[in-house]
């Protein structure tokens, strides 16, 4: 922690944007990338390339991003105080995982606010999977007095394939441990720029209106036919690039590709919420994603920045 | 007498796999030091969420010195011999045998070796690498670059030896990069100093006042106790919860219980309502009125820190979230009450059941029909059978079971009995998923009966149907719980159902057709759990096939009636007489299949009175003709003890029959007479049992 002491406006405790810019100054002193939000939808921010493609092959890594997820199901209209379908995960990803990384963990949430002489900080057991993503790994929930504020992963396996070496990953959930320092009961309450009176501008003013429209397109208005053919047409596009990238033991456009399975994944998730998946179509629209996320994560193998 | 303390510190063990790690770390360091010559006196192992600790005591310095011989061939044996055993024995010339004499084989090699005792710090520093790398944890994982696998991140490891008095000894080696030495840690928070240790008496008592408590059973005890106490205080009881119990314990190295409330609003919700959010969400313990036995406002935490506010944040923290919780889920309740149960069936519509199988509502309109159809059979009103069975599902799609699946059936039993149903109908919403292990209980009411069983059926028949049956070890839709359930219904109530009819009608209900070779399938599959299920209450596999060789489910015998027969024939075979009959019996069915072998054809002909030359050949014919008519009629009025007692009463002329005569007489229609004789007694038996089918 810096010794500096923050404006009130900047303290985690009275601002939104002040707990994430000292999660950024924290985690940039650690020798992290800081980088900006991926410009695509997506479910959560291990979708990033980031994360999913630099979790693979030999290279070192370490970044930390903000990252807007999208989870149409979730949405409430603004009106359940904890759910939201567009909420931000902060997200961090260090490769190989140092062997520090439950210290540095602690010591960034001692940086926002949260000292543990007084909390009760817990790892508790949580085996990590992504289906859609042929992702998986090992590690916790992490517990501030009963409530889970971040996740914490040791990938063993993204895109199906093996992590070596291995990526420490966490997830804050900003929102919620924002909601804890602040204490408010509702997001929607949340002071978003720290100012007060007539300055002050909450979740509620940016976020309130989209969340209430958002979950009219989500679950009533998003056209499904449309949404069927851009799954398709996504899922179309990412195959044909693969196969035009590759050029021998090396691929021009794994990129390209990868982001087309974002795009595919974040058109399962809106038919998902429009309800028109049913239970067994769910599992081969999920494995079709998936298959995507491998192929993508093979020709990822075989770039530059892959290692090859 | 010397020590060994070894403890291997980590990231977080998850709380489930502490006790069972404890135990195979001693299990797997032990068997090895004994392999390797070392006998030790004592050995106890520790589990927190962060060490695994083992102490053996007792042990030697060092392992004695050995001494094998190996005998070899004799000093004139061909040379190959001769150096297989120079081989064998790891020499590399005769030089290094001794030659002994025997009186009978002459002069013959021996190869002796001497091992020299080891130390036993040398045989841990070799052996605990090994364990490490290969430790039986189920589920374990890499980290950073290494290749090391344990269930979290392994971060140090100490391993001390203690001969005399003050004197230790570090155990030096390295595992997957990570150095033994002699320096443990304390408490992450409270204490996270290093502790040089020497020995585990000083370890423990190190460990204790870095507010870590090694035993998992006395963290158990230190929560169980505080709790109590905690509890009474205020004039409450706790919940006892074992699991929750071991888990609480297992996630904290200094456990300090704490109690926090919540909004009494929210004991107007279900109990178990309450209990699901607080117990399985946030490991908190439940409390009731010690004098009236109602759930309390309160509730009780394990902290792992003791904080120097006390824990007001700590608890002030959990308030909220249980808070939090508990509003989301007065919120579901609320908002589910508003609309009756049937008005959320459509939903099913859009819910595919299965791809082949169609929606949840076809499902459920099938589950009516079944249920109805059971009804009669079972006791029950046709009318409520079928009303329970249309509203049985409906809860899945309320918000409530959305949000907390554990509580389908039970919602539904709620809501059901708010909106007025009749209480035998909301039970059944429950109890129609039960048994739903092995554990669980068999619903006794009528109408959940008929529902219950509907639901498994149409599941059974439904996968049948379609051709997706259980193999091995893959079982997707728990089509074998499903089965046993219908077993265990059938035979606690005593339900005299033909399956194979059931089944059947559904079938149609399902695919347009009865499929007779499926139905005989799923009929077989049934009796597959019979036997499985039965093995438990002390009835043979072979007695059971016994039976079911005489005809089973697919012949329109029912479960109990199987079950009655397997009881009465176990009863009748432990008897003296069900002995020799049997023994009897294997004799006719032994001297059958040999002669029906050399005569080419099978003795199915009427017996000749008039053939018979001796007594016993017509006694034994006039003992069978009565005890075929009086079982035939015994077994059609289901009395098998009376069919047993029949059977009995056969040994005397069966025994006499095989005293004194020879079947195969000279006189060809002697013989054939008596052969056919024999075949009318094993078809006599077999109208109770394929005797055949029992295990010698």
């Amino acid at each position: 922690m810096s010794d500096t002491k923050l404006p009130a406006h900047m303290d985690p405790k009275n601002s939104f944007q002040g707990l994430i810019l000292t999660l950024q100054n924290f985690w940039a002193d650690q020798g992290c990338v800081i980088l900006q939000p991926y410009d695509m939808e997506m479910g959560a921010g291990t979708f990033h390339p980031a994360t999913t493609l630099r979790a693979l092959g030999p290279k070192p890594w370490r970044a930390a991003y903000v990252q807007p997820s999208r989870r149409p199901t979730d949405g409430r209209y603004g009106e359940n105080p904890n759910r939201l379908q567009h909420f931000y995960q902060y997200q961090v990803i260090l490769k190989p995982s140092p062997e520090n990384l439950q210290e540095l963990y602690l010591q960034s949430l001692y940086a926002i606010g949260i000292d543990p002489k007084v909390h009760d900080l817990r790892f508790v057991e949580d085996d990590w999977e992504s289906p859609t993503l042929g992702a998986w790994g090992l590690g916790w929930e992490c517990w501030c007095d009963g409530m889970e504020v971040s996740q914490f992963t040791y990938f063993q396996q993204v895109a199906g394939f093996e992590c070596a070496p291995v990526s420490g990953e966490l997830t804050y959930g900003l929102e919620r441990i924002a909601c804890y320092l602040q204490n408010v009961d509702s997001i929607m309450e949340l002071n978003f720029n720290g100012r007060e009176g007539d300055e002050k501008i909450t979740y509620a003013d940016v976020f309130l209106q989209a969340e209430q429209e958002f979950s009219r397109y989500n679950f009533d208005h998003a056209n499904t036919e449309i949404l069927f053919r851009h799954f398709k047409d996504a899922e179309d596009e990412c195959k044909a690039l693969l196969a035009a990238g590759a050029d021998g033991n090396q691929h021009k456009l794994a990129m390209p590709a990868y982001e087309q399975c974002i795009k595919a994944s974040h058109a399962f998730n809106l038919l998902d919420a429009r309800g028109v998946i049913s239970v067994t179509e769910r599992q081969s629209y999920i494995l079709r994603v998936r298959e995507l996320a491998k192929a993508c994560g093979g020709a990822w193998l075989q770039t530059e920045a892959g290692g090859a | 007498m010397p020590e060994l303390l070894l403890e291997l510190f980590s990231e977080e063990i998850p709380a489930r796999h502490q006790r069972r790690a404890a135990e195979n770390l001693k299990k797997l360091v032990t068997d090895a030091l004994v392999e390797r010559g070392l006998l030790y006196e004592g050995a106890v192992s520790y589990a927190t969420p962060r060490r695994l600790t083992l102490s053996v005591v007792g042990l030697p310095a060092a392992s004695a010195a050995t001494k094998t011989e190996r005998k070899g061939p004799r000093t004139d044996a061909p040379e190959k011999a001769i150096e297989g055993f120079l081989r064998a024995a790891g020499l590399t010339s005769l030089d290094q045998a001794t030659v002994q004499n025997d009186p009978k084989k002459g002069d013959f090699y021996v190869a002796i070796t001497e091992k020299p005792g080891e130390n036993t710090t040398d045989i841990v520093a070799d052996i605990v690498p090994t364990l490490v790398e290969k430790f039986p944890w189920p589920k374990s994982m890499r980290w950073g670059s290494g290749n090391l696998t344990w269930i979290r991140p392994l971060r140090a490891i100490t391993a001390t030896f203690a001969v005399e008095g003050d004197e230790t000894q570090t155990i030096e080696f390295e595992v997957g990069g990570v150095k033994s030495g002699n320096t443990t840690y304390g408490h992450r928070f409270l204490a996270p100093a290093a502790i040089t240790v020497r020995r585990f008496e000083d370890y423990a008592a190190a460990l204790e006042s870095a507010k870590v408590v090694l035993d998992l059973d006395r963290r158990m005890e230190i929560i169980r106790a505080d709790a109590d106490n905690l509890a009474f205080a205020q004039g409450l009881e706790v919940i006892t919860d074992q699991g929750l119990l071991e888990e609480a314990a297992g996630l904290v190295e200094w456990p300090v219980v704490m109690m926090g409330k919540f909004e009494e609003q929210f004991l107007g919700l279900p109990e178990e309502v309450v209990t699901t959010a607080i117990r399985s969400h946030q490991k908190c313990f439940c409390l009731r009125d010690a004098k009236t036995g109602k759930l309390a406002d309160s509730f009780l935490l394990i902290s792992n820190i003791e904080a120097p506010d006390g824990g007001k944040t700590i608890v002030a923290g959990n308030e909220r979230v249980i808070h939090a919780r508990l509003s989301d889920a007065k919120f579901f309740y609320d908002t589910d009450l508003k609309r009756p149960l049937e008005s959320r069936l459509p939903k099913l519509d859009a819910m595919v059941f299965h791809e082949k199988l169609g929606t949840q509502s076809q499902r459920v309109e099938r589950l009516v029909a079944l249920a109805a159809e059971l009804a009669p059979m079972v006791g029950a009103h046709a009318d409520d059978a079928a009303r329970a069975a249309k509203i049985a599902k409906a809860d899945l799609v309320t918000d409530m079971v959305f949000e907390f699946p554990e509580l389908q059936g039970l919602m539904g039993k709620y809501y059901a009995a708010a909106q007025g149903e009749k209480p035998e109908i909301s039970n059944a919403i429950l109890d129609h998923y039960k048994p739903s292990g092995p554990s669980d209980e068999v619903p006794t009411q009528s109408v959940s009966i008929a529902v219950a069983l509907a639901d498994k059926l149409d599941i059974l028949t439904g996968f049948w149907a379609i051709d997706e049956k259980p193999t091995g070890s893959k079982d997707p839709f728990a089509l074998r719980r499903a089965a046993l359930g219908v077993i265990r219904i059938s035979l606690d109530n005593q339900l005299d159902l033909n399956l194979s009819k059931l089944v059947g009608d559904h079938m149609v209900r399902i695919s347009g057709a009865a499929d007779e070779a499926k139905i005989a399938d799923l009929m077989s599959f049934f009796e597959d759990r019979l036997v499985v299920q039965m093995r438990d209450t002390g009835i043979k596999h072979d007695v059971l096939d016994a039976v079911l060789g005489n005809g089973g489910l697919a012949k329109g015998f029912t479960l109990p009636s199987i079950v009655a027969r397997a009881k009465e024939l176990a009863g009748l075979l432990e008897s003296e007489a069900g002995e020799s009959l049997l023994a009897g019996y294997r004799r006719a069915a032994n001297i059958l299949r040999a002669e029906e072998k050399k005569d080419g054809k099978a003795f199915n002909q009427t017996v000749d009175n008039s053939a018979f030359l001796l007594d016993q050949e017509s006694q034994l014919f006039s003992a069978i003709k009565v005890v075929n008519e009086s079982v035939a009629a015994n077994i059609s009025n289901e009395d098998f003890a009376a069919a047993m007692n029949d059977l009995a009463s056969l040994r005397l002329p069966v025994d006499a029959f095989f005293d004194d005569v020879m079947v195969n007489d000279d006189d060809p229609k002697v013989r054939i007479n008596r052969l056919n004789l024999l075949a009318k007694l094993r078809e006599t038996m077999h109208l109770i049992a394929d005797f055949s089918k029992l295990a010698g």
